[in-house]
């Protein structure tokens, strides 16, 4: 059992880090703790709970920018910009549903930590794309800034993306800027119904290389789509290809009906707005429609294109359930109960076959997030140069070691 | 400038000799007539010839010349079309300029998964000519985009009028082939949309050449809108200009490009393109929607009444693809419209919080006048980022001087009110200096020890970004105090 520092602002960050760092002693760095599932378990003797980081430092919407405190909820953030008609526009997941416990849960730090995104990625990108500025302390215990509060700048390396998808492995970070946009007035969603995995994916890339500026294309195959039940309604209970569209009345209208002419002799097109379109895209980023069980889940993400010969690969490795976002470049898997865990061989073969990409075990016992490796193994010099990375930045791995990477 | 290191340059010949059995035939570039063309990028007012030039075709070339000049201690700048405003490509008198102009082969157009991949080499409006047929374009547009290289927008993050709406280079790049000092090549994300484990393609995008040598890259390709249309707005104040700005913003709209010019800009480029500019305002917008004709029409009803509202006195819309055209014509000729009023001009790039505009077009106007030098103004408005244009003539005593020094107040101002030195040309050797206004030295260590993971020896385009070089062995140093009481006050549980 790990002793907990808790620190109510920067500079007790700062005295935690710079005395972890002197006795060299490693630190569970955590949040909420909602993502504590990802990664490989962390030994440490402490643990660093952000959590006490509380609260917004500067909104000004009409500049588009909002800074936190690492620890504040992104629940509420959301909430004050929900208020004002603005967004985080990357659509960050919540990582509650997919591991069993509450939503709303999960702070700005743990996001940017975990490069967060949802179905919006493929048009507005991740929470790197969006970051403008961090303050942090690096595991050699001293404090630095990166970036700053305007959305175009080029001074210096963007540190600030550096860490992004770094898992508290590289500095820890007490504060971050974001840009954040305008909520889209009205938003629709196509339900494509009865579509295979091949058929869905190649209708989907068709409407995104359209001018209908699509904001959502995921497909959800009919063993799994009874889990999204607003998309199973639409869908007729058959699988369910979903196309999001974004932005003011008139203009979703025309696109609505510009696509459903293009993938209307496909499958029957049914269109759900408002609530329920807001909770199919929810499951979709959330991934909640294996938030009811407790297999091992992997997150792939691979050329659009590429998403169905993944789940072709893996047809003979026994039952498993799947569902793809962005326009079939993300495929969730969940492990079915009597695979064995070898499936990772497998998946990554799978990937580096497709032309490359990458498998992440999101969801897995200790035990086996232990035994293999979460996160994609990379080649030898590209591995090396991540190493000196955390070295530069933490260079006793005290900072979450072995998370990311065993030994590193 | 680090100073030239005398051993290197005595071996010049042999070194020469020994890069010609790696890059063939005329790949090696010796004699001084042939290096001139490399003395310079787009900051002119900088000149330096390089010990040698090599022009690689092949990765592999790219990789032995890296592995060559890291085994021997030879400094090496790389250089894509030389189009750097900030001296990012300037040579050193001791290095081989690495010109990588030859990779300029779009290698792979993928329409179903939206990427284009090309050779660093390609230009930037060459990915767009590759794929428009299609009715696809590459979203990133610098001014300069006839001319710049891909790899060159790679190491400066260039941005362009869209950024606000479709970001900037490190938001459409999903994937490198670099090559290393060490010679290693190695590849970072792909045609996939996130790339794995650290975000080393967010800190080689906007490295400047200092981290490594991009060989190839992937890049989002966008399929275009259905309409795009661009209004002229006028206002008797840039007060009334900004205010128009962020009620645009405000009420939700995100425009494609939302460019502003003050009256001597305004005057310039109107004299030189004949636009149709407004001559008795004192700022203008240029507001571009883009989308579907029923969704542009429809937002510039709602852009017109807000910036009425504003105190706008001009408004017009244009009527067609050829006026949209026009009215761009004038803003994208701006710096050599400037050019024509004035022997030379000194471009700035600072980044400010848009609501602090007007504070800083009135300082600067008083600074023009302490120098008495003409300044006019370009603005991407939508993000912020400010281009003064110093007026100044290089032939007369000290105008390039106090240029640039009225140069760096503007800039220091920018970081003064929230913003930041340079928001899409780079620091170069240009801003290196004034880097310390904005970064605390623990801050730059930081950025410094990112530059030792790549680059320990600091062979690659060393005197750029950093006012100082330190040693890596220094850098990583760690100054603690072993066995000191641990801080008290924290909460434990």
């Amino acid at each position: 059992m790990e002793t907990t520092l808790k620190p109510v602002d920067a500079d007790g960050v700062l005295d935690a880090v710079r005395w972890a760092a002197a006795e060299e002693i490693p630190l569970d760095v955590f949040g909420h703790g909602s993502k504590r599932g990802v990664g490989r378990p962390v030994q440490a003797e402490y643990g660093l709970d952000l959590s006490g980081l509380y609260g917004i430092t500067l909104y000004e919407p009409e500049e588009l920018v909002l800074s936190a405190k690492a620890g504040t909820p992104v629940a509420d953030i959301e909430a004050l910009l929900s208020e004002h008609n603005q967004m985080l526009a990357f659509e960050p997941m919540d990582f509650g549903p997919l591991f069993g416990a509450m939503r709303g849960r999960g702070t700005l730090g743990g996001m940017l930590a975990a490069n967060a995104s949802g179905p919006r990625r493929l048009k507005a990108g991740a929470a790197r794309d969006h970051v403008l500025g961090i303050r942090a302390v690096s595991g050699r215990g001293e404090a630095f800034k990166s970036g700053g509060r305007v959305v175009k700048n080029v001074t210096g390396y963007d540190l600030s993306k550096g860490l992004a998808g770094s898992w508290g492995t590289l500095a820890v970070v007490t504060e971050a800027t974001f840009k954040v946009l305008p909520r889209p007035e009205a938003s629709a969603t196509l339900v494509v119904a009865g579509l295979d995995d091949e058929t869905a994916v190649a209708a989907l890339s068709k409407a995104m290389g359209t001018p209908f500026d699509v904001s959502g294309a995921a497909h959800l195959p009919d063993n799994l789509v009874a889990e999204v039940p607003d998309a199973a309604f639409a869908s007729g209970g058959r699988a369910a290809t979903l196309i999001r569209l974004e932005g003011i009345p008139p203009s979703v209208d025309y696109r609505a009906e510009k696509l459903t002419a293009l993938v209307g002799r496909l499958g029957e097109v049914s269109v759900v707005e408002d609530a329920q379109s807001e909770a199919v895209w929810r499951a979709v980023r959330d991934a909640s429609a294996f938030g009811s069980s407790v297999q091992p889940v992997w997150r792939v993400s691979v050329a659009p294109r590429a998403g169905p010969t993944i789940i072709a690969a893996l047809k003979d490795s026994g039952p498993l359930r799947h569902f793809y976002d962005w326009s079939g470049g993300l495929v969730w898997i969940e492990v079915g109960s009597d695979v064995a865990d070898g499936l990772e061989l497998a998946i990554r073969a799978a990937v580096a076959a497709s032309g490359g990409g990458h498998a992440t075990l999101v969801r897995g016992s200790p035990t086996l997030r232990a035994s293999v490796p979460p996160f994609e193994p990379q080649p030898t010099a590209l591995a090396a140069l991540a190493k000196r990375l955390k070295a530069q930045f933490d260079p006793r791995g005290i900072l979450n070691p072995g998370r990311m990477v065993a030994g590193v | 400038m680090p100073e030239p290191k005398a051993d290197i340059l005595a071996k010049r010949e042999t070194i020469a000799r020994d890069l010609a059995a790696i890059v063939p035939g005329e790949g090696v570039v010796a004699g001084a007539d042939g290096l001139r063309p490399f003395e310079t990028d787009g900051l002119t007012a900088y000149r330096q010839a390089p010990m040698l030039a090599v022009l690689p075709e092949t990765v592999e070339q790219v990789s032995q010349v890296l592995r060559y000049c890291h085994e021997n201690g030879i400094r090496v700048v790389p250089r894509g079309s030389g189009t750097s405003l900030s001296g990012g490509a300037l040579p050193l008198a001791d290095s081989v300029l690495l010109v990588m102009s030859k990779f300029n082969e779009v290698l792979d157009i993928d329409y179903d998964n939206r990427v284009a991949v090309v050779q660093p080499g390609v230009t930037n409006l060459g990915v767009t000519n590759a794929v428009s047929r299609q009715g696809f374009y590459y979203a990133p547009d610098p001014s300069s985009q006839i001319a710049c290289s891909i790899g060159g927008n790679v190491a400066e993050n260039s941005g362009g009028v869209h950024c606000l709406k479709y970001g900037l280079t490190a938001n459409n790049v999903l994937g490198i082939e670099m090559v290393l000092i060490t010679g290693e090549v190695i590849r970072i994300g792909g045609k996939h949309l996130d790339s794995e484990g650290y975000d080393l393609l967010g800190l080689m995008t906007g490295s400047e050449g200092l981290l490594g040598v991009v060989t190839e890259v992937t890049v989002r390709i966008l399929r275009a809108p259905e309409t795009a249309r661009a209004a002229l707005i006028g206002f008797p104040t840039s007060e009334d200009a900004g205010q128009c700005v962020a009620d645009i913003i405000g009420a939700g709209i995100i425009p494609g490009g939302m460019e502003m010019m003050d009256k001597p800009a305004i005057h310039a480029a109107e004299d030189f393109v004949h636009a149709g500019y407004p001559r008795d305002v004192e700022a203008l917008l240029i507001v571009e929607l883009d989308g579907p004709e029923r969704e542009v029409s429809a937002l510039f009803t709602r852009v017109e009444e807000i910036a009425v509202a504003a105190g706008a006195t001009t408004f017009r819309l244009s009527a067609n693809e050829t006026e949209r055209q026009l009215f761009w014509a004038g803003r994208k000729a701006a710096f050599p419209a400037v050019g024509r009023i004035s022997p030379d001009y000194y471009c700035m790039d600072g980044t400010i919080p848009r609501k602090a505009l007007p504070e800083v077009l009135r300082r600067t106007r008083a600074l023009s006048k302490v120098y008495g030098l003409r300044v006019a103004n370009v603005f991407h408005a939508g993000d912020g980022n400010l281009h003064p244009l110093i007026l100044y003539d290089a032939n007369k005593p000290d105008e390039l001087e106090r240029a640039e020094a009225f140069g760096a107040d503007i800039l220091k101002l920018c970081v003064e009110v929230g913003g930041v030195l340079t928001g899409e040309h780079g620091v170069g050797v240009e801003k290196r200096d004034l880097m310390p206004t904005m970064f605390s030295k623990d801050d730059l260590a930081q950025q410094e020890r990112v530059k030792c993971a790549f680059d320990p020896d600091h062979l690659l385009n060393p005197g750029k970004m950093f006012p100082e070089l330190h040693r890596c062995a220094e850098l990583g140093r760690m100054h603690v105090h072993k066995g000191k009481v641990a801080f008290p006050d924290l909460p434990r549980f």
